[in-house]
C-alpha cells in the first residue's frame, strides 16, 4: 500500500531551499530513443525487423543476427522479478539524498532483462511486474516496475512522484482564465487537489461573459491581472507569486483565421505572435528563474511547465496560417525553453491540440476538442510526467500523418487537409 | 479684460505680458493630460476587426550591462491611445477635405479658446448621458455664446473613474459612456462654427453612439466638416466655463490621423 | 570437435611484483607503471631495454594507452597489447604473453595491471565505464557494481539456498589470509559476527562483501623457461589456460560464469583433475563470485557452493586454500591491479616466496579472472593452472 500523500506543513522560511541535483542524465545516441518514446507516454523497445529479437540495453546492431534494421516498438512491459536490493548507498548526489532506495532486475516476456526502479507497491521475487518507462527528474527515460494491481493512492508513490508533476497540494498559475478552456483547466486543477491557482486575466475592463466570475468563487482561486503583452505586467505578477509557483499553464492565445492574402497589413499576425510567441518569452523571463530555484522544494515544490501549442506548430495550416506561424514560433521557443529548464530538473510539457471548440475554429469541422477534455489531458499530462502531448483524433492523426511524410502532409494541407 | 486691452497693445508686448504672465502664474497652466500607462484602456472595437494598440513600453537599458550609464525606454502605442488628437481624416466624411491629417493642419489651429459645458451632474445619473442643444443654449445663457474656432468641451468628471473596468464600462450590450446626441454636434459645427469636440471618455462619441444617426454622430459631422477631436481629457473641473486657452498640438505623423499628445490649458492663476 | 589447443611448453613466469597499495594517491597511473616495470627490471636483474613486449590493463591511463607508456617509460617493444579487461586483465595478459614467447616475437614481456585512485576516481570512472552502464544502469543509481551484485546474490541466494553466513565465511577466512600478508591493506582480523551486522549496501551485498578502491599496481614477466633459467629466475610454468567473454548471455541473470564452457579443455589441456589444484586464487570482486568459481571450475556442482563451503576451511593452510594472499576483499582493489592479484599470489606460491601464508606443498595452482560489468554482469572470464618448474 502507498502511503498517501499528505498535505504538507508550512515550510519554515528561514531555513535554505534544498537545490536539485540531477540524476545522471548522459544517454547515448540510440539511447535516446527510449526517451523519445517516454516523453509521449510510451515504453519501447528496439526490434529487429530482420528476427524479431527484442533488443535491451538499446544498440546499433541486433544482438542475434546483426541486423542493423532495429526498429522502435511499444512494448507491453510485462516481466517477472528475479531480485530486488535496496540502496543504502550510492555515490550519486542525487540517489544519495533519497536514500533508501528500491531497485529490482526483471525479466521481461519480451526477452532482456532490464533494470528498474520499483514502485512501493511492488513485493518481493519471485513475483509478476509491469514495466513501464518514465522521464526522471533529468528528463530522460528510466525504467519502472509496476505492480499489476496498483491501490488507489498509486500515484504519491515517493519514487513515482520524482517522475510526475502532479498538482495535487500545488499551486498552479493559469495565465488566462476568460476563455471557456482556461475556467476549464482551473476547475480541472482544483478537481485534481492544487492548494492554490492562480488565474490570470488581461483587460479587465472587456467582459468576455460571466465564466470569470464563476471561477473566481472557488476557494483555491485568486484572480490576478496579467497582460502578457505587457512585460511591466508580467514582471510584477512574478515578483508577487513567482516565487510561490509550481505550476505554470500558459493558455494564453489569440486565435485568428488568417493565411497571408486573407487579412492585409500585419496587426493581427503581430497580435498572435505577441501573445502566442512574445508573450511565452516575457512569462518564461520572468517566472523561469523562480520555478528553476524551487525545483527541490520539499514534496510539492515546484516542478512543470505547460505550454498550449497547437498541431497547426508542425506543419502550417494555411487557412489559419499566421496563427499557425505564430505557434511554430512559440514550439520553437518551447524546446528553448525546455533546454533552459532541464539543468533545475523541471519538465516542459507542450501540448499539440487539434481544433479546439471554440469560436475561432467555429468553422471548422468535427471532431473538435472540448474544452474538458483538453483540461483533463493536461492534468493527465502532468501526473504522467509526459513532455508532449497530442490530444484528440485529429492530432494524433496529423501526428501520424508528419512523422511518416512531412511534405506529403504539406501538400495535403495545402489543398485543404 | 476687455478686447481695447489687445488693441492697444503690439503684438511683441502681448508676448511679453503672456510670458511674464506665465512666469509669476498670474497664468497657469493646468495639464488636461491622463498619463500613459500600459494599463490605460484603448478603444476596443469588435474582434474581427484590426484594433488600436495599447501603450507598450519596454526599457531599453537602466544604468545596467544593456547600457550602463543610461535609462531608456522603446515604446508602441496607436495613433488613438491615450488622450488624443482625432483629425479629420480619420473619419470617412473627411477623407478628401485638404489639410485634414495631423501633419498638415495649420499650427495656428494647435492655440485655440475653450469652452467647458458642465454634464457631470446628469451623468452621475446616467452613464449613457448625451449632451443636447438644450445643454449648450443653456451654457450660453449663463456664460455667453460659443466663440467661432473654440474647443467646446463636455466636461462629465469621467476621468475621475481611475478603474480601467469603470471607466471602459462595459456590459453585455456594449460599452456606456456619455457624449453629445446628434443634433447638438451638428449644431456646434453649423451653428457656431467650432473648431472641435472633447471628452473625458475613451471617444468623442458616446460608448453606445452606434445606435445614434447617423452612427458616431460627433466623428461624422465634425471630421466631415475638417473639424477636430480630443478624447481621454482629464482635469477638466479646474477649467473656467469659457476663457481657457487650449494648447494642443498632435505629433507630426506623415498622413497621420491623429496622435497621443499634451493637451495644456491657460488658465488664470490665483496672483 | 575443435581444434586441439597448443600447450604453453617452454614458457616461463616469473618476478611476482606488487607495488604497494595505498588508499589514495595524487600520482597518475602511469607512477604506478613505472614502479612496476622498475621492480620487475631489477627483479630480473636485466635493464630496461631487455623489455620487448609489453601488456598492460589499466583504467585511470587515460587519454593514454599502452601506446603512450612505451614512450612515457622509455620502451621500444616489438610486441604491444592493450587489454581493459579489469579483472580478467592477469589470465589474458599471459595467455598472451606466453604466445608472443613462443612464437619469438618477445622474448621478454612485461605484464602491467596498474591503476591510480584519487578521491573522487571511482564515481568518474562510472559515470562512462560503458554505453550500457551509462545508459541502462548509472541513471538508476546503481553505486557501481554494487547492485547487480546484490541483484545475482539475491538471485542466487533464493535459486540455491545460501545464507550471508556462507558468503561471510569466504570474506573471513581471506581476512586471515591477510593478516599474514603485508601488502594486504586491511590489518585487522574480521570476525563472522562482525561481518553479519555490517552496515548495509545494496542488500544483500554488504560493507564486507565489497572491495575497497585503492591504488597500486602487480606485475609479472613472461619469458621462456631457458631465459628464465639463465637469469637464474625462480619460475613458474603455464600448464593451461581458458577465456571466454560474454557466456551464457542467455541466462536472465548470472548464474554461471564463463569458466564452465570451457573448464573441462582447461583440465584436459594440463592432463589432471580438480583434485589435482593444491590452491584457488579466485576473483573475489564478490563472495557470491567466489562461489560460483568453486562450482564453475569443478570443484562442486552447481547449487553446492553453501554445501562446499560449509565443509571445507579456506585458509592458505586449509583444507582448500582460496585467495591466499587475502584477495582484494582483504588486500584492497587497485583497478586493473586486481586482475592480476591472483597471478602474482600464484607464481609466489609455487616459489616459494608466500612467506607466512604459504600453501604447504602446493605443486600446482588455479588462477581465475573475472572483469568488466558493462550491463548487468560480468563479461570477461579466464582461468589460468600454474604449476611448478621441474
Amino acid at each position: 500500500m502507498t502511503m498517501p500523500l499528505m498535505h504538507p506543513k508550512r515550510k519554515n522560511p528561514l531555513l535554505r531551499t534544498r537545490q536539485l541535483n540531477l540524476p545522471p542524465g548522459a544517454r547515448g545516441r540510440v539511447a535516446l530513443g527510449l526517451t523519445a518514446a517516454a516523453s509521449e507516454g510510451r515504453f519501447e523497445l528496439q526490434v529487429c525487423e530482420a528476427c524479431n529479437a527484442v533488443q535491451y540495453p538499446p544498440r546499433e546492431a541486433c544482438l542475434c543476427c546483426l541486423s542493423s534494421q532495429l526498429k522502435w516498438r511499444a512494448q507491453s512491459g510485462e516481466g517477472s522479478l528475479l531480485a530486488t536490493t535496496t540502496l543504502h548507498h550510492s555515490n550519486d548526489l542525487f540517489f544519495r539524498e533519497r536514500l533508501p532506495w528500491r531497485l529490482g532486475l526483471v525479466h521481461l516476456d519480451a526477452g532482456p532483462t532490464v533494470m528498474a526502479h520499483l514502485h512501493g507497491e511492488v513485493g518481493e521475487a519471485p513475483t509478476r511486474v509491469n514495466i513501464g518507462a518514465r522521464l526522471d527528474r533529468a528528463g530522460q527515460a528510466v525504467l519502472i516496475a509496476f505492480p499489476f494491481q496498483g491501490s488507489a493512492d498509486m500515484a504519491d508513490d515517493k519514487m513515482l512522484r520524482e517522475m510526475t508533476s502532479d498538482p495535487k497540494f500545488r499551486k498552479v498559475l493559469v495565465t488566462d482564465g476568460k476563455t471557456e478552456l482556461g475556467q476549464a483547466i482551473v476547475r480541472a486543477l482544483v478537481k485534481a487537489g492544487a492548494d492554490i491557482v492562480w488565474v490570470g486575466h488581461a483587460e479587465p475592463w472587456k467582459k468576455a461573459g460571466s465564466g470569470l466570475d464563476d471561477i473566481a468563487a472557488l476557494p483555491q482561486v485568486t484572480l490576478v491581472p496579467l497582460d502578457l503583452t505587457n512585460g511591466r505586467s508580467v514582471t510584477e505578477l512574478a515578483g508577487e507569486i513567482g516565487g510561490k509557483v509550481d505550476i505554470v499553464i500558459n493558455n494564453a492565445e489569440v486565435h485568428r483565421t488568417y493565411g497571408i492574402a486573407s487579412r492585409r497589413g500585419t496587426d493581427v499576425a503581430k497580435a498572435e505572435m505577441d501573445i502566442n510567441y512574445f508573450g511565452l518569452l516575457r512569462l518564461a523571463q520572468e517566472f523561469g528563474p523562480a520555478l528553476k530555484g524551487r525545483s527541490a522544494d520539499g514534496e510539492t515544490g515546484a516542478t512543470a511547465w505547460v505550454n498550449l501549442l497547437s498541431i497547426y506548430a508542425l506543419s502550417n495550416f494555411p487557412p489559419h496560417g499566421t496563427f499557425s506561424a505564430s505557434k511554430a514560433a512559440a514550439h520553437s521557443l518551447a524546446q528553448c525553453l525546455r533546454a533552459e529548464m532541464r539543468p533545475a530538473g523541471i519538465r516542459v510539457i507542450n501540448l499539440f491540440p487539434g481544433p479546439i471548440d471554440d469560436e475561432w475554429n467555429e468553422q471548422m469541422p468535427a471532431p473538435k476538442l472540448t474544452a474538458q477534455s483538453l483540461a483533463a489531458s493536461i492534468v493527465k499530462a502532468l501526473r504522467d510526467g509526459v513532455e508532449d502531448v497530442y490530444p484528440g483524433d485529429v492530432a494524433q492523426e496529423w501526428l501520424e500523418r508528419w512523422r511518416d511524410n512531412p511534405k506529403v502532409l504539406e501538400r495535403e494541407l495545402a489543398a485543404g487537409g | 479684460m476687455t478686447s481695447t486691452l489687445t488693441t492697444l497693445l503690439s503684438a511683441s508686448e502681448l508676448l511679453g505680458q503672456l510670458a511674464t504672465a506665465l512666469t509669476t502664474r498670474r497664468i497657469r497652466v493646468i495639464d488636461l493630460t491622463q498619463t500613459l500607462t500600459p494599463e490605460f484602456p484603448q478603444i476596443a472595437l469588435p474582434p474581427e476587426m484590426g484594433q488600436c494598440w495599447p501603450f507598450r513600453i519596454e526599457e531599453v537599458s537602466k544604468y545596467d550591462e544593456r547600457g550602463p550609464g543610461w535609462y531608456w525606454n522603446n515604446f508602441s502605442c496607436g495613433e488613438h491611445t491615450g488622450t488624443h488628437f482625432d483629425a479629420p481624416i480619420h473619419w470617412i466624411s473627411g477623407r478628401d477635405l485638404p489639410n485634414n491629417s495631423v501633419d498638415t493642419i495649420p499650427a495656428q489651429h494647435f492655440v485655440a479658446p475653450a469652452c467647458v459645458v458642465d454634464c457631470s451632474a446628469q451623468v452621475k445619473l446616467d452613464a449613457d448621458y448625451l449632451m443636447t442643444v438644450a445643454d449648450i443654449e443653456a451654457f450660453e445663457a449663463a456664460h455667453g455664446r460659443i466663440p467661432t474656432g473654440a474647443w467646446v468641451l463636455m466636461r462629465t468628471d469621467w476621468s475621475q473613474r481611475q478603474d480601467p473596468e469603470a471607466y471602459q464600462n462595459f456590459d453585455a450590450t456594449g460599452q456606456h459612456t456619455p457624449g453629445p446626441s446628434s443634433e447638438a454636434v451638428q449644431f456646434l459645427v453649423q451653428q457656431r462654427d467650432v473648431l472641435g469636440f472633447g471628452s473625458e471618455a475613451i471617444g468623442t462619441d458616446a460608448g453606445q453612439g452606434y445606435h445614434l444617426r447617423p452612427p458616431y454622430p460627433c466623428h461624422y459631422f465634425m471630421h466631415g466638416a475638417g473639424r477636430y477631436g480630443l478624447q481621454c481629457l482629464c482635469n477638466l473641473d479646474q477649467l473656467p466655463p469659457t476663457g481657457a486657452v487650449l494648447i494642443c498640438p498632435p505629433l507630426k505623423i506623415q498622413k497621420g490621423s491623429g496622435s497621443p499628445l499634451r493637451v495644456l490649458a491657460l488658465v488664470e492663476g490665483t496672483a | 570437435m575443435a581444434r586441439p589447443r597448443h600447450s604453453y611448453e617452454g614458457v616461463a613466469v616469473a618476478v611476482p611484483v606488487t607495488v604497494p597499495y595505498v588508499r589514495y594517491s595524487t600520482h597518475g597511473a602511469h607512477w604506478f607503471l613505472g614502479q612496476a616495470v622498475a621492480a620487475l627490471v631489477e627483479g630480473a636483474g636485466i635493464t630496461k631495454d631487455q623489455i620487448d613486449g609489453l601488456c598492460v590493463s589499466s583504467f585511470s591511463l587515460a587519454p593514454d594507452t599502452a601506446v603512450g607508456v612505451t614512450q612515457h617509460l622509455g620502451l621500444s617493444p616489438r610486441w604491444l597489447d592493450h587489454i581493459p579487461t579489469g579483472g580478467a586483465s592477469g589470465v589474458m595478459a599471459l595467455r598472451r604473453a606466453a604466445r608472443a614467447v613462443q612464437a619469438g616475437d618477445a622474448d621478454i614481456v612485461a605484464c602491467v595491471g596498474a591503476d591510480t585512485n584519487h578521491v573522487d576516481s571511482f564515481r568518474q570512472t562510472l559515470g562512462a565505464f560503458s554505453n550500457f552502464a551509462r545508459d541502462a544502469t548509472y541513471p538508476y543509481g546503481a553505486g557501481g557494481p554494487n547492485s547487480i551484485f546484490a541483484f545475482i546474490t539475491a538471485n542466487y541466494m533464493r535459486t540455491y539456498g545460501a545464507t550471508r553466513a556462507d558468503f561471510g565465511r569466504i570474506a573471513v577466512s581471506q581476512r586471515d589470509n591477510a593478516l599474514k600478508n603485508p601488502n594486504a591493506l586491511f590489518k585487522k582480523p574480521l570476525a563472522l559476527a562482525e561481518y553479519m551486522a555490517a552496515k548495509p549496501i545494496s542488500d544483500p551485498i554488504h560493507l564486507f562483501d565489497c572491495v575497497m578502491p585503492c591504488a597500486g599496481a602487480e606485475a609479472f614477466l613472461v619469458m621462456s623457461e631457458e631465459r628464465a633459467r639463465d637469469l637464474g629466475l625462480a619460475h613458474v610454468v603455464v600448464r593451461a589456460g581458458i577465456e571466454r567473454h560474454n557466456a551464457y548471455a542467455q541466462d536472465p541473470v548470472m548464474v554461471r560464469g564463463g569458466w564452465l564452457a570451457d573448464r573441462d579443455e582447461l583440465y584436459a589441456q594440463a592432463g589432471i583433475a580438480p583434485a589435482d589444484i593444491d590452491f584457488v586464487q579466485t576473483y573475489d570482486d564478490y563472495p557470491v563470485i567466489v562461489m560460483m568459481q568453486f562450482e564453475d571450475l569443478g570443484f562442486c556442482a552447481k547449487g553446492e557452493g553453501p554445501a562446499f563451503v560449509r565443509s571445507h576451511t579456506l585458509t592458505h593452510d586449509g583444507s582448500f586454500p582460496n585467495n591466499t594472499s587475502g584477495g582484494q576483499l582483504s588486500c584492497g582493489q587497485a583497478g586493473a591491479a586486481a586482475g592480476f592479484l591472483g597471478m602474482t599470489e600464484g607464481i609466489r606460491q609455487l616459489t616459494d616466496q608466500a612467506g607466512e601464508h604459504t600453501v604447504p606443498g602446493a605443486q600446482l595452482g588455479l588462477v581465475a579472472g573475472f572483469g568488466m560489468v558493462t550491463y548487468d554482469r560480468c563479461l570477461c572470464t579466464g582461468a589460468i593452472i600454474l604449476g611448478r618448474s621441474t
